[in-house]
């Protein structure tokens, strides 16, 4: 299936896009990241949470939307 | 009254709704980039009583997004300058200035004379600390954080919503995640994201649907892109936190008792003997033309203590001064009594020039 994945912040630097879209199949978010690890090793290093469809999911869950989000934490103000 | 007459006749708030603003109490923490911005719609708006807690003194670099500080106000407490400003906005509230540093042994006190709490900082010790306590005092969180064009606004701890734990649930390594005084800021955007903090602010005062809990709002000024992202509630990141006092090392930054010293540039040649440490990362610029200086990021520092001549005075920069405050606080913990932080570290030494860069 094709992910559409968007980046935020920091990791969005890492990637050097916003989003982009990935051809995947069914598996769970902690195997999809071990792809973007692969792309991206300094991901690895960094602290963010998974979006799936707009909802905040925990690395087991299945990939099953279209939709994904790689979100670091902020700390500025 | 006709200070608030566009809240009166505006449907859904009206007097009655005006009043509960009156008798509302938010504290704000941190009177910065999103600190201002939420003061001052907040005070316009007619809040009872607004606390602001800030132990920070107003430097120029922040007159660029901290609206509610001139020229004047340099110098002076963020706090004292904010309530001086704001009374002059409203005078017909309450301004409480706090300048200590809100830490571990002082939030639950302070917290339980506020119904609203405000996360303006801009420290993941700090955000974590407010979490706890306000969990502690059964206290909203109304949160806003910023990375450069970047800002996510939620509420937190309202209405059997989730926390800031249940987003986030393990603190980043501190110096890990850079904060505005390192990578920058448009001064904009703060500006945006703490007005969306005071919106929340007010829609949670006169109970209106919709407030922004178990969603995270997240702003791109670039793209102008807005994303909102659910997030659910996780029960043991509540239960977790009633024990605040075994989490103390989250908060380990703020709660610090050590002392450091500071050191100007002037101020170097009083001392002899001196090791300077560098405890950018690899890739920061420029780099300093220094005799006797050693190059270990913040991260690595506990690990290379063995690097570090004992005989000599240690002086300790970074890039804003920040990460050299708290590699100096380790230092001394580990017996480096003669520990310098470098006072504005490497952007105070490329302003005066005296130090060559390359």
């Amino acid at each position: 299936m094709q992910l559409n994945i968007k980046y935020f912040g920091r990791i969005a630097e890492i990637t050097n896009c916003n989003e982009e879209t990935f051809e995947f199949s069914k598996a769970t978010i902690s195997k999809l990241l071990e792809l973007l690890f692969a792309k991206y090793p300094e991901l690895k290093t960094k602290d963010f949470q998974v979006a799936q469809n707009q909802e905040i999911v925990s690395l087991e869950t299945m990939v099953s939307g279209e939709d994904l989000a790689l979100l670091p934490p902020f700390s500025g103000g | 009254m006709s200070r608030y007459n566009r809240h009166i006749i505006l449907s859904d708030v009206g007097q009655q709704g005006q009043d509960k603003l009156s008798r509302a109490k938010v504290l704000v923490v941190g009177a910065g980039g999103l600190g201002c911005p939420v003061l001052q719609y907040l005070a316009a708006a007619g809040i009872g009583t607004l606390g602001i807690i800030d132990f920070d003194d107003v430097d120029i670099s922040n007159l660029q997004r901290q609206i509610l500080f001139g020229t004047e106000s340099l110098g002076t407490n963020k706090a004292l300058a904010a309530k001086g400003r704001l009374e002059d906005l409203n005078p017909t509230i309450k301004i409480e200035a706090i300048t200590n540093r809100l830490t571990f042994k002082n939030a639950l006190s302070l917290f339980q004379n506020y119904d609203i709490i405000v996360d303006g900082t801009d420290n993941f010790a700090t955000r974590y600390l407010i979490n706890d306590a306000a969990i502690k005092c059964n206290k909203p969180i109304v949160y806003g954080a910023i990375y450069k064009f970047e800002g996510q606004v939620s509420v937190f701890n309202y209405n059997n919503g989730p926390s800031y734990r249940c987003l986030f649930p393990i603190p980043p390594k501190e110096g890990s995640v850079a904060n505005c005084s390192e990578v920058g800021v448009l001064g904009v955007l703060p500006g945006i994201i703490g007005t969306m903090m005071a919106n929340e602010v007010i829609k949670i005062i006169l109970e209106f649907d919709h407030v922004l809990s178990g969603k995270l709002l997240c702003y791109n000024s670039r793209t102008a892109d807005i994303s909102t992202l659910k997030v659910n509630r996780n029960q043991s990141e509540f239960d977790n936190v009633l024990d605040y006092e075994k989490l103390t090392d989250v908060y380990e930054n703020e709660s610090c008792e050590v002392s450091i010293k500071d050191i100007s540039e002037e101020e170097l040649s009083t001392i002899n003997n001196i090791q300077f440490i560098d405890v950018r990362e690899p890739h920061e610029q420029p780099k300093l033309e220094m005799k006797n200086c050693i190059e270990i990021p913040l991260g690595e520092l506990e690990g290379n203590l063995n690097l570090l001549d004992t005989d000599k005075a240690q002086v300790v920069f970074c890039q804003s001064g920040i990460r050299s405050k708290r590699a100096a606080e380790l230092l001394m913990k580990e017996g480096f009594n003669n520990t310098f932080s470098f006072k504005g570290s490497v952007l105070a030494i490329i302003e005066s020039q005296k130090i060559k860069t390359r």
